[in-house]
């Protein structure tokens, strides 16, 4: 007889106590990634070394700018997840490991979303 | 005959000659069960490096090498937004020989990073696990990554 709860054997994460979720969004940044990566990397090889006008011109567009903030937060949602993964691996003390994962968690929260918060400054700045 | 516990025995031999001389009886349990005594699986170190193998390593390690990349990228994108100073701080790293050849490195990372992960997405999809299927698109990614890398710098260089 099973101590299971019906409830839990039907989530079925077990000693795990995760699921699919964390293979899953994995592979949906990664498509994200490949699909916005050309229209984010060409733009931005260009701009690098430009002058400051130039470039903020060039992300004033709004193609640019969509594009370039999607990536952000896409590229650090998925950089979470892989070096979350790595962390899990090769760090096996849990109190620094887990550390590791929360810092690598707020981090990456930070840099997506300031990045993704500067190219809307430099998009809508007049 | 004396009485002689394994402790003391212990602390009168070297742990190891003591373990030699008094071997384990094999007790199959868990997930030994029916592998009777063939050897375990042999460590990173002494394994024989694989295409394979290697690809999957580089995958990972230029995985951690654009998160450095990703963090320069958000550094200036930030500082476009704060101000034409702090804008050509960053610019002035990036476009130093030092920054020319992160950049060239980032490069390489990245545009190998995004051909094998195509490759992994192939993999979850169902496609390509036979031996040949594995070497070929292998190849095929690399040289896929090297192009796509000049390919991009050049773009950067010629703009």
């Amino acid at each position: 007889m099973t101590m299971l709860t019906p409830r839990a054997r039907v989530r079925g994460l077990g000693s795990a106590k995760g699921g699919t979720e964390h293979w899953w969004t994995q592979r949906l940044s990664a498509i994200s990634l490949a699909v916005l990566a050309p229209f984010f990397f060409i733009p931005f090889a260009i701009a690098l070394g430009k002058p400051w006008l130039e470039v903020v011109s060039m992300y004033k567009h709004p193609f640019n700018a969509i594009v370039a903030a999607l990536f952000m937060l896409a590229v650090f949602h998925h950089m979470r997840l892989g070096l979350q993964v790595v962390i899990e691996d090769y760090i096996h003390a849990p109190a620094l490991r887990t550390g590791l994962i929360i810092a690598v968690k707020l981090g990456t929260l930070l840099l997506g979303f300031a990045a993704a918060f500067s190219i809307g400054m430099i998009a809508f700045a007049v | 005959m004396p009485i002689v516990s394994p402790q003391s025995a212990l602390r009168a031999t070297p742990r190891h000659q003591w373990k030699a001389a008094n071997p384990m009886p094999h007790v199959e349990t868990g997930a030994d069960v029916g592998r009777g005594n063939r050897p375990l699986s042999p460590h990173l170190q002494v394994y024989k490096p694989q295409m394979t193998s290697v690809m999957s390593a580089f995958h990972r390690i230029t995985g951690v090498g654009n998160s450095l990349g990703a963090a320069l990228v958000a550094w200036w994108f930030i500082a476009a937004a704060t101000g034409e100073g702090a804008f050509d701080f960053i610019d002035g790293l990036l476009t130093s020989w030092l920054g020319h050849l992160v950049l060239l490195g980032f490069t390489f990372s990245l545009c190998y990073h995004l051909c094998n992960g195509l490759r992994h997405l192939l993999w979850d999809a169902g496609y390509g696990f036979e031996l040949d299927q594995v070497r070929t698109t292998g190849l095929v990614a690399m040289a896929a990554a090297a192009m796509m890398a000049v390919g991009l710098f050049v773009v950067g260089w010629a703009n």
